[in-house]
């Protein structure tokens, strides 16, 4: 174990390499571009002997890691925001062909308008093509869940792809203090993958043939039944990770201070930290508040939720995107998930930090006071005024 | 009687789905014979998804991998990538996609591949159309041809724009090697695809491959058809090896391009005046093929 300084993006690269990834295809994008150039240099030095593609595209990109994965190998690729896009139909080919590739996604609005900042725009946009999907909340858990993603993935229960998506900037390009594992620790907790359902040279075997209707269901019952058992599954490589290492982070969802609250809130990524600091602030203000962060989001944690609104009567959800439905995606998923449970707290919809805009302590202070006044709001955009400061560039 | 000179094994399984007379069937079932039994192989969305046939069988003898139809260049860096990073160099890696799917869809990743200089043969089977969606025009449709998307009533005469030239664009990338090879022409074939599995570094075919239903011809004209194509000059057979080219059917006089098109219901539209126009053409290139081999 070594302490080194990194940002979340040379915490993926690190990660990737722990992980002695065989096969890496990547497309640059800002702001994904130093993971694949931090693993361009551990290829080139030597300290990663793993085949780098660079492709002309990002389809290309996560084509190359599908037919590569079909071989058996262990592959990575990263990307973020367009680049995602792009993928779109390749993502549906690395679920469906049960290849265990990891991604990193550096979480970027989409455009236009063109902005690069920090919004879950794209990967939410993306949420319903079979990836398994990790939210971090620090550059630690990047690293972290990188390592995870490859266990899972890779699990002859699962084979499916996860993508752990940082937020832009506030992870991908801010540095801290990351516990790095050494090798012979990752070693022992991710032996080399186990290939099951390959092409073998010399062998008349088939990946990714048409099917007719009676097969194509059977195919989708088996890849949702692989994502049901995602939770039991990483709830036990975090267990073990948890034992060699001396970090977990409490499976799907992390509740803080959920004891006993008259309203929880619900987060994704970085936007966690500061409600968490703001929770603090409103308890020892005698208010009964809580947080809950969903950490992974497809699958979707329902049980885990359920048990949280079986507990509280006010529920708000910060959704980082709007994606055009009746609420943010995070709150329509929690809406659904509540909709069976014996107890149906009232549940707000809050939408924020969209486009990079910073959640600080007052904006997440008002959605906690919206929750729990006489009449809380259902859909609310906040922060909607422009910046009180001139804008440089304005 | 004529000595066979291909290889008995068949790596293609008789119970292939292909139509009757398919030009595509003839080109995998070749080049299979030349790349040999440590071939595996990626297919995009074309003719050849069908002819493969469906779960839980397939018609080949060898790993095949399926793709969208525009991935075949990123599919086969890809193959390279994980057989280099697992040690199993001795396999060959071949792309195996349609003319929409290389000249239309694919040319990006056809052209990274060729650009990142990625060890695979990457093989075009033309049928000159969109076939497996029922006979649209591609880039690689020829001017003057009947497809669905270009139909001739009124004043519209079929495809009003010449074919795509993919080996002038592949030929810029520069690849080891690269041929124009006939499924009518099986010898030149196998010698071709024996050629390319000997050598290292990105690689490229380019196979006419005649499709009865799209040209509308009898099923039993295959070979026929393909063998009027290259002695016409239409569809000539030649190699480029370190940029040198070569021509490897040698033709005297050429035979009437009228011979080619007459037997095509694609072209039965086609007036005198229109096929003449077609004659000056071909002659022309040819004889800028010529001039081309004879460079030093």
């Amino acid at each position: 174990m070594t302490r080194l300084v990194l940002s979340g993006n040379y915490a993926q690269s690190y990660a990737a390499r722990l992980a002695r990834v065989q096969v890496i295809s990547a497309y640059p994008i800002t702001p994904q571009t130093t993971i694949v150039e931090q693993l361009a240099k551990f290829v080139s030095s030597g300290e990663l002997p793993a085949q780098f593609i660079k492709v002309e595209s990002e389809h290309s990109a996560l084509q190359v890691c599908v037919s590569a994965a079909a071989l058996g190998a262990r592959t990575y690729t990263a990307t973020s925001s367009q680049g995602l896009l792009l993928m779109h139909e390749l993502l549906h080919w690395a679920s469906g062909m049960r290849t265990p590739i990891v991604m990193g996604v550096v979480s970027r609005s989409v455009g236009p308008p063109w902005s690069l900042d920090a919004d879950h725009t794209d990967t939410m946009s993306q949420r319903d093509t079979g990836w398994v999907q990790i939210y971090p909340e620090s550059n630690q858990e990047v690293l972290d869940s990188v390592l995870e993603a490859f266990r899972l993935a890779e699990d002859l229960a699962i084979r499916l792809p996860v993508m752990v998506a940082e937020d832009a900037f506030y992870l991908s390009h801010t540095v801290e203090p990351v516990e790095v594992p050494s090798q012979a620790q990752v070693d022992a907790f991710l032996p080399p993958r186990v290939p099951k359902g390959t092409l073998v040279p010399g062998k008349a075997t088939r990946l990714g043939s048409y099917v007719g209707p009676a097969d194509y269901v059977r195919f989708r019952r088996e890849q949702a039944r692989a994502m049901e058992r995602v939770p039991e599954t990483l709830a036990a490589i975090e267990e073990d990770y948890g034992r060699r290492m001396g970090r977990t982070y409490g499976g799907l969802v992390q509740e803080y201070r959920t004891e006993g609250a008259d309203a929880v809130l619900l987060t994704m990524g970085t936007a966690s930290t500061t409600a968490r600091a703001v929770v603090d602030e409103l308890r020892s203000e005698g208010k009964r508040v809580g947080l809950a962060r969903i950490r992974v989001f497809r699958p979707f944690p329902a049980k885990e939720v359920r048990d949280l609104a079986s507990r509280v009567d006010r529920l708000g959800v910060m959704d980082r995107s709007w994606t055009f439905g009746q609420m943010g995606s995070a709150a329509t998923e929690v809406a659904a998930a509540i909709q069976s449970s014996p107890r149906r707290p009232r549940l707000s919809s809050f939408l924020a930090g969209v486009g990079g805009r910073d959640v600080g302590t007052a904006l997440l202070r008002e959605m906690f006071r919206d929750l729990l006044s006489k009449e809380p709001s259902g859909l609310r955009w906040l922060d909607m005024d422009p910046p009180k400061e001139v804008p440089l560039h304005g | 009687m004529a000595k066979l000179t291909l290889p008995p094994v068949e790596l293609v399984r008789s119970g292939h789905s292909a139509c009757p007379g398919c030009g595509p069937a003839l080109a995998m079932r070749y080049l299979l014979k030349g790349t040999g039994e440590r071939t595996v192989v990626s297919v995009p969305a074309s003719c050849w998804t069908i002819i493969a046939t469906g779960y839980p069988t397939t018609a080949l003898r060898l790993p095949m991998i399926d793709t969208p139809i525009e991935a075949t260049g990123a599919s086969i860096s890809g193959l390279r990538a994980a057989l280099d990073a697992l040690h199993m160099s001795d396999v060959q890696v071949v792309g195996f996609a349609g003319d929409g799917g290389t000249v239309d869809i694919g040319l990006q990743s056809l052209s990274g591949m060729l650009e990142r200089r990625t060890d695979a043969l990457y093989v075009m089977y033309d049928n000159e159309a969109y076939m497996n969606t029922g006979i649209q025009r591609s880039g690689s449709t020829p001017e003057g041809a009947w497809t669905t998307t270009t139909p001739v009533e009124g004043m519209a005469r079929g495809k009003g724009e010449p074919k795509k030239d993919i080996m002038g664009i592949v030929l810029a990338h520069h690849p080891v090697y690269a041929a124009t090879l006939n499924v009518a022409y099986p010898e030149d074939f196998l010698r071709k695809a024996q050629k390319a599995a000997s050598l290292k570094g990105p690689r490229f075919f380019h196979v006419l491959a005649p499709c009865p239903p799209g040209w509308k011809f009898a099923s039993d004209q295959t070979v026929q058809i393909g063998r009027l194509a290259t002695d016409t000059g239409i569809f000539p057979l030649y190699e480029v090896e370190n940029g040198k080219l070569r021509v490897t059917r040698k033709l005297g006089q050429l035979k009437p391009v009228r011979d080619y098109i007459k037997v095509q219901g694609r072209f039965g539209h086609l007036t005198d005046a229109e096929i003449d126009t077609v004659e000056h053409e071909v002659q022309a290139s040819w004889a800028a093929l010529l001039q081309r081999e004879a460079r030093p």
